[in-house]
């Protein structure tokens, strides 16, 4: 294929897209460890919030970010028209 | 009804259902039998995936884990969870769209080179087998401790039944029985949570329940932390391991989980690029169902021991040291008889007293010893093997027959569906990338399709044999598959996607570099086939990381080698460079193909 300028800009949204949102993965798996007893003092929903991250709330930041990344990519390929067609 | 009939029933049921699925989804084509067809619904995709993905391990021994290790488990827990981000935003879209059958058929044409796809196969094949191998011995242990049969009747029972499904219907016959297992064991995995958060927390959500109250008015997880604290027990919300460590093992486990070939072709299934993406999303929320419950089945299963055998520990507390509050060994309950059989719950009575001292005696503090000393103990009495915080958890709590049968049944459903997967990809690495891609380029569909099967076949066999003789390291399969995964497959794929200008003697050499390094560093301390050649301890590993997190090490050595042997030899040609744009594109994806 060759690729037009149009195509160059989507790819550059999606890298974007795509590093943020890593960077926020990396954020909420790597972080709180080293902070996991200073967090333990707050209590979140009667847990020690430390350790409600590693126990529940690391899913389901992960689950919002795969969340975040299916809208935004299916806007991008709308926008961009690089989408697939309907069959 | 009897417990051990009851389980034959639910069991003989749940087999009944998986064989109705696969006659009803047999493969007619390659298609079918490599990739589904390619029309499998996204939602669909991420049912068979999370069956694909929870292995006997994540259903029988993660919560136990977690239990006695604390949050250090949970790097488990968050390693195996945080894999889908990557392959949800890095691998699973781009892959679909490439649109072909197999894992390494992606590295040979991307890197146009058969030994590249030759290197992949070998890594594939390595990682399968070793993780299927642990999958049908836990198929055996189930079987033999719920049906009071042999290992090796459960063993063949169990290979029967994966041949019979795997090798008719391929992979679209795997993943409507995978679809079906998963619905088996969510239910077993969080039937008894609930019963037991409601019963200890008065909450029917364990998630919440584990953030809950008891009877008492104190915080559960309060409660449980005295507890374990003042028998000499590290906090049930701490964790012990060092920071690199956690870091690296976490690390490894999630890009391990991305590079596994067996999930990685299950985004292949779905009609659209689109779908891979929301796919992953998918496989993630039922996941996340079973590993969100892990935690508070850990915290309540080892609150319901300790409560058994220390009267004292009750909603209201007690003096855990009093004579009186240790259970006497003679008026112990029917599930731990039971469960002494296995060998996975024993009794010592050290101090000859009768009665059951369950505490940590390696605990030195001298505040606590002066007090165990007092109370005339004499070490602890009771070893809990890991494993029974999920697999006695409903005995333990009291639960109804049919309850224990139930965690039966989603025990092997956990096992069997891996088991199939596993299968599944080394078949097709055999039929498809050796066969077809290097040996007999001009076999027809329908032989391919036969070898196919017959590869499946023999797979099954050498996993069985695997299961009924484990070569002596199947407790270090996890780090063996995983690191291997992350070190050699994750960053190939990776590089090959969003580097245009990598080559074939790029991404050789680093595949070869990550797991030679890999490989040998696990075989250096744990001595596969040879003795450690050093202990396993802290002081001996390279920067403070154990085996376990090695692979994050070698998928660095992985890229930094790829990057530098691709600046010093051929450019990567046009076609090629061309075909990357037209990945990074979703438009045009057609279904999955063979050329």
């Amino acid at each position: 294929m060759t690729l037009t300028a149009r195509h160059r800009a989507y790819w550059r949204r999606n890298l974007t897209l795509t590093l943020s949102l890593l960077a926020l993965w990396f954020l909420v798996s790597f972080v709180p460890g080293y902070y996991a007893t200073a967090l333990n003092d707050i209590v979140f929903l009667g847990f020690p919030l430390g350790f409600y991250v590693f126990a529940q709330g690391t899913p389901l930041v992960y689950l919002l970010i795969i969340g975040v990344y299916v809208l935004a990519m299916n806007r991008l390929d709308k926008h961009y028209g690089v989408g697939e067609h309907r069959r | 009804m009897d417990l051990k009939l009851l389980t034959y029933i639910i069991v003989g049921l749940s087999f009944v259902l998986y064989i109705g699925v696969a006659i009803w989804a047999r493969a007619a084509s390659t298609g079918e039998f490599y990739v589904a067809g390619g029309g499998v619904h996204p939602v669909v995709n991420g049912m068979a995936t999370a069956a694909d993905w929870m292995s006997a391990a994540s259903f029988i021994s993660m919560a136990g884990l977690i239990a006695f290790l604390g949050y250090g488990g949970s790097v488990y827990l968050m390693g195996w969870t945080g894999g889908y981000v990557l392959l949800a935003v890095l691998l699973a879209p781009y892959l679909r769209k490439f649109g072909k059958f197999t894992v390494p058929e992606f590295i040979g044409d991307r890197y146009y080179s058969r030994t590249a796809r030759i290197v992949a196969v070998v890594c594939l094949i390595f990682i399968s087998f070793t993780y299927v191998a642990g999958q049908m011995r836990g198929v055996g242990i189930v079987f033999s401790r719920f049906l009071e049969v042999d290992i090796t009747t459960g063993l063949i029972t169990g290979m029967g039944l994966v041949f019979f499904y795997a090798v008719l219907g391929g992979m679209k016959g795997i993943t409507y029985t995978q679809v079906a297992q998963y619905v088996v064991l969510i239910f077993a995995y969080t039937i008894p949570a609930v019963f037991i958060a409601l019963q200890i927390t008065g909450n029917p959500l364990p998630q919440l329940g584990l953030g809950g109250t008891v009877e008492s008015g104190e915080p559960f997880l309060h409660k449980l932390d005295t507890v374990v604290q003042e028998l000499g027990f590290a906090a049930y919300t701490s964790s012990s391991m060092s920071t690199i460590n956690i870091f690296a093992i976490t690390f490894a486990l999630m890009a391990g989980t991305a590079g596994l070939p067996h999930v990685i072709v299950r985004f292949f299934t779905v009609p659209k690029v689109k779908d891979a993406r929301s796919s992953a999303g998918w496989a993630l929320v039922f996941i996340a169902i079973l590993y969100t419950t892990a935690p508070a089945v850990g915290a309540m299963a080892r609150y319901n021991v300790h409560a058994t055998v220390n009267s004292a520990v009750t909603a209201s507390g007690g003096d855990l040291f009093a004579t009186d509050s240790a259970l006497l060994y003679e008026a112990r309950p029917e599930w731990m008889r039971r469960w002494e059989q296995t060998g996975l719950l024993k009794f010592e009575d050290k101090n000859g007293d009768g009665r059951i001292q369950y505490y940590n005696d390696k605990n030195t503090s001298a505040g606590f010893t002066a007090r165990a000393e007092a109370a005339g103990w004499k070490g602890n009495e009771l070893t809990v093997d890991n494993d029974i915080m999920v697999l006695a958890n409903p005995e333990v709590a009291g639960l109804p027959n049919w309850v224990i049968a139930l965690v039966a049944a989603g025990g092997i459903a956990a096992a069997l569906s891996t088991a199939a997967g596993l299968l599944l990809v080394i078949s097709a690495a055999i039929s498809h990338d050796l066969l077809k891609g290097v040996f007999m380029p001009h076999i027809s569909e329908k032989s391919e399709l036969l070898a196919g099967r017959l590869a499946a076949a023999v797979a099954v066999m050498i996993a069985g044999y695997l299961g009924y003789n484990p070569p002596g390291f199947v407790a270090q399969v996890v780090a063996f598959a995983f690191g291997l995964a992350c070190a050699s497959l994750f960053p190939t794929i990776l590089l090959g996607i969003f580097s245009k200008t990598m080559n074939k003697e790029g991404a050789i050499s680093g595949m070869l570099v990550g797991l030679g390094f890999t490989f040998g560093y696990i075989l250096y301390f744990k001595g596969i086939f040879i003795t450690p050649m050093a202990e396993n301890i802290p002081a001996n590993w390279l920067f403070g990381i154990s085996p376990e997190g090695i692979g994050m090490v070698g998928a660095i050595l992985n890229v930094v080698v790829a990057l530098v042997v691709s600046k010093l030899t051929a450019p990567c040609p046009d076609h090629i460079q061309h075909m990357v744009e037209d990945i990074r594109t979703p438009r045009g994806s057609g279904l999955a193909h063979s050329h």
